[in-house]
């Protein structure tokens, strides 16, 4: 049986003035039903842009690679093909819910377009949904709230109201950019539960885009971490967390302050900035940044530098299965963080 | 000891938002009796959720704001009520860094520019503003060479160090910090908050930093003063209130914060705190965190809890029933 989706070597660029930009340079991921894929990395990654390329939203970027949702190829699907799958089958959450909601037409209006398009239901079996739907996410008085517009609600309620949107035409797989980015840390426990409910719910496959390693640990089963439009690092989310093999991972987790962090030693911050991707260097992206690249010996670093590493398994002895890591040099359990 | 910084009973009210009337609602108290001391050379972490005050109560600790009431004592000498003549010979000790690095640095001035118009503004002369400017340059780690460059030339990180250095000019003894790396990539923040670390042991600097990231104040912090609505509800020793929070909100908002370990976030008993936060326009009664409370009772609904003591050590909560 094919997965729920799969996507094998995407690439989407875009020319700009300053040249062309590989935003997503060859990223695979394949999400099972009821599983959540957690897709992680700084800004610039490319990782929203692959959740775009999914759903067919690349406006003027050059995409190719093969995107599988139950087997059916969605790249290069004409539009009108791929309005049936869009909010039907697959549906998204953006970080900012102000902006994904139109402030002229009332939180049920918008609910109910979406559902009545795809099931060409009536106007009354519109709103009856949209109030299933603000009850299911958890809004007090869904009867009344539905005929409130988005300034009526504050931001937690607001994205609720987009979950409700995205949910309505129970789509199999939710891809959520960012979804509690713009939220209040109370607020993004009570989004992250609600997820969590409706996926348990109705085995919802669910991408989860986030800068946010602490949300990835809550939510995800398996993690990508992408660098400058590539994947660093996929693993199964236990193992990438207690023994990352790509060093850019490592640096990530070793640069976070943790509350739950005893002592009170200096962040190991990673050096530099993240590299334009206008002009890729030749080798691999991290290298620049990378401390095992620095102390590695003049041969290595000159490989590290030159040769673009693919991602393959990282065979250390002892390492767990389903780790795939891009790096000449990747970490053995030995190195990790006690 | 003195402190440094003595804040007293601070409030900030806000004219309300004019309705579809056009008649004005209520005034909003933003900041609603804030008191704290901060001590030369020490850190104390301003906490909460959007709307709680935190950056309007740093805005005021700097005068970008007027106070509505309330001191704000530097150095013994109240400045809470201070014009702009006034609060001139004060400035140079009190300066900020902001959130944002590249809206916050004037795009059509270069770095030396930016960095020395504190130093021009205090009277010294070009020459010696632009030799302070690459010394300051070096010291946050930017290479003196570029300073006539302009700010769109460099990434984020780099535009908040130079956030930093103009904030450093004048040899202030306090800084505030507007949550300095929330709009820096995760692999930055480290590097910047690195910085401050090395420059407040190197120049003996105080820090009032203001964040939402618990995590991140935790670091950097020797105390920290968690607020909501406009109160300070727990204020204390960093160990003692991440340790054993006493205000069920502390509590909450520790609870929620995801911890980068999958096997710990699923061992871990959360708090998931109802509704969200009110809006200061209309405060709830008694203590304001009474209706997302779990331990709210019938008190808690009409009578305003004060800042006292809570358990072993010298932290203070507002709460009618603290933590042990």
């Amino acid at each position: 049986m094919s997965p729920l989706l799969e996507v094998r070597d995407l690439k989407v660029s875009f020319d700009t003035p300053r040249g062309t930009v590989r935003a997503v340079d060859g990223i695979g991921f394949t999400v099972e039903a009821g599983r959540t894929l957690g897709l992680v990395g700084e800004s610039g990654s490319g990782k929203s842009v692959t959740s775009l390329a999914v759903m067919g939203l690349h406006r003027g970027a050059a995409v190719t690679g093969s995107v599988r949702l139950d087997g059916r190829e969605l790249c290069g699907l004409p539009e009108r093909q791929l309005n049936t799958v869009r909010g039907r089958r697959v549906a998204m959450v953006f970080q900012d819910p102000l902006s994904g909601l139109h402030p002229f037409y009332t939180v049920g209006e918008q609910i109910a377009e979406h559902y009545r398009v795809h099931f060409k239901a009536s106007r009354r079996a519109g709103r009856r949904r949209a109030v299933e739907m603000l009850a299911e996410v958890g809004i007090p008085e869904p009867a009344r709230r539905v005929d409130d517009y988005p300034h009526q609600f504050s931001g937690g309620m607001r994205q609720r109201v987009m979950i409700a949107m995205a949910l309505a035409c129970e789509p199999d797989l939710l891809i959520a950019d960012e979804p509690t980015t713009a939220l209040d840390v109370t607020v993004q426990a009570q989004i992250l539960d609600l997820i969590a409910r409706i996926q348990q719910d109705r085995g919802l496959g669910v991408v989860m885009i986030t800068h946010d390693l602490g949300v990835v640990a809550r939510v995800a089963h398996e993690v990508l971490v992408m660098y400058a439009g590539r994947a660093a690092e996929q693993a199964p989310v236990d193992q990438l967390f207690s023994h990352p093999a790509h060093p850019y991972t490592r640096g990530l987790l070793d640069s976070l302050p943790r509350l739950d962090d005893p002592d009170d030693a200096p962040l190991r911050a990673i050096p530099g900035n993240p590299p334009s991707l206008t002009a890729p260097a030749p080798g691999c992206a991290y290298a620049p940044r990378c401390a095992r690249t620095a102390g590695a010996s003049a041969a290595q670093h000159a490989r590290c530098l030159a040769e673009r590493p693919a991602l393959a398994p990282a065979a250390a002895p002892g390492a767990a299965a389903g780790r795939l890591a891009a790096c000449h040099l990747p970490l053995v359990p030995e190195g990790a963080r006690p | 000891m003195t402190a440094l910084l003595s804040v007293r009973d601070l409030v900030k009210t806000f004219p309300g938002r004019r309705g579809r009337t056009g008649r004005a609602g209520p005034p909003v108290r933003a900041v609603d009796g804030v008191s704290f001391d901060l001590g030369a050379g020490e850190t104390l972490g301003l906490v909460g959720e959007s709307g709680c005050g935190k950056s309007t109560t740093g805005r005021l600790v700097v005068r970008l704001l007027d106070p509505t009431e309330g001191s704000i004592t530097l150095d013994g000498q109240d400045i809470g009520g201070l014009g702009p003549a006034g609060m001139r010979p004060y400035r140079k000790h009190l300066q900020m860094v902001f959130q944002d690095p590249h809206s916050s640095l004037n795009p059509r001035q270069t770095v030396a520019r930016i960095i020395s118009e504190p130093l021009l503004v205090q009277g010294a002369s070009a020459a010696d503003a632009r030799r302070r400017a690459a010394e300051l340059m070096d010291l946050v780690g930017l290479v003196p060479e570029q300073l006539d460059r302009y700010p769109h030339e460099f990434s984020g990180g780099q535009a908040q160090r130079i956030g930093i250095a103009r904030s450093l000019a004048t040899s202030p003894r306090l800084v505030v910090a507007d949550e300095p790396v929330s709009a820096l990539d995760v692999s930055v923040q480290a590097q910047v908050v690195n910085l401050m670390e090395r420059l407040q042991r190197e120049l003996g600097l105080a820090y009032l930093f203001i964040a939402h990231d618990l995590s991140v104040v935790k670091r950097v912090c020797d105390r920290v003063a968690v607020m909501y609505l406009g109160r300070i509800v727990e204020i204390g020793d960093k160990h003692e209130v991440y340790g054993s929070p006493a205000h069920p909100y502390t509590r909450a908002l520790l609870s929620a914060v995801p911890l980068p370990d999958p096997a710990a976030e699923r061992a871990r008993e959360r708090i998931v705190l109802l509704g969200d936060p009110p809006s200061p326009a209309d405060p709830p009664s008694g203590c304001t965190f009474h209706p997302r409370c779990p331990k709210a009772q019938e008190r808690c609904r009409t009578e305003q809890p004060l800042l006292r003591i809570a358990g072993p050590g010298t932290r203070q909560a507002a709460c009618h029933f603290p933590e042990a």
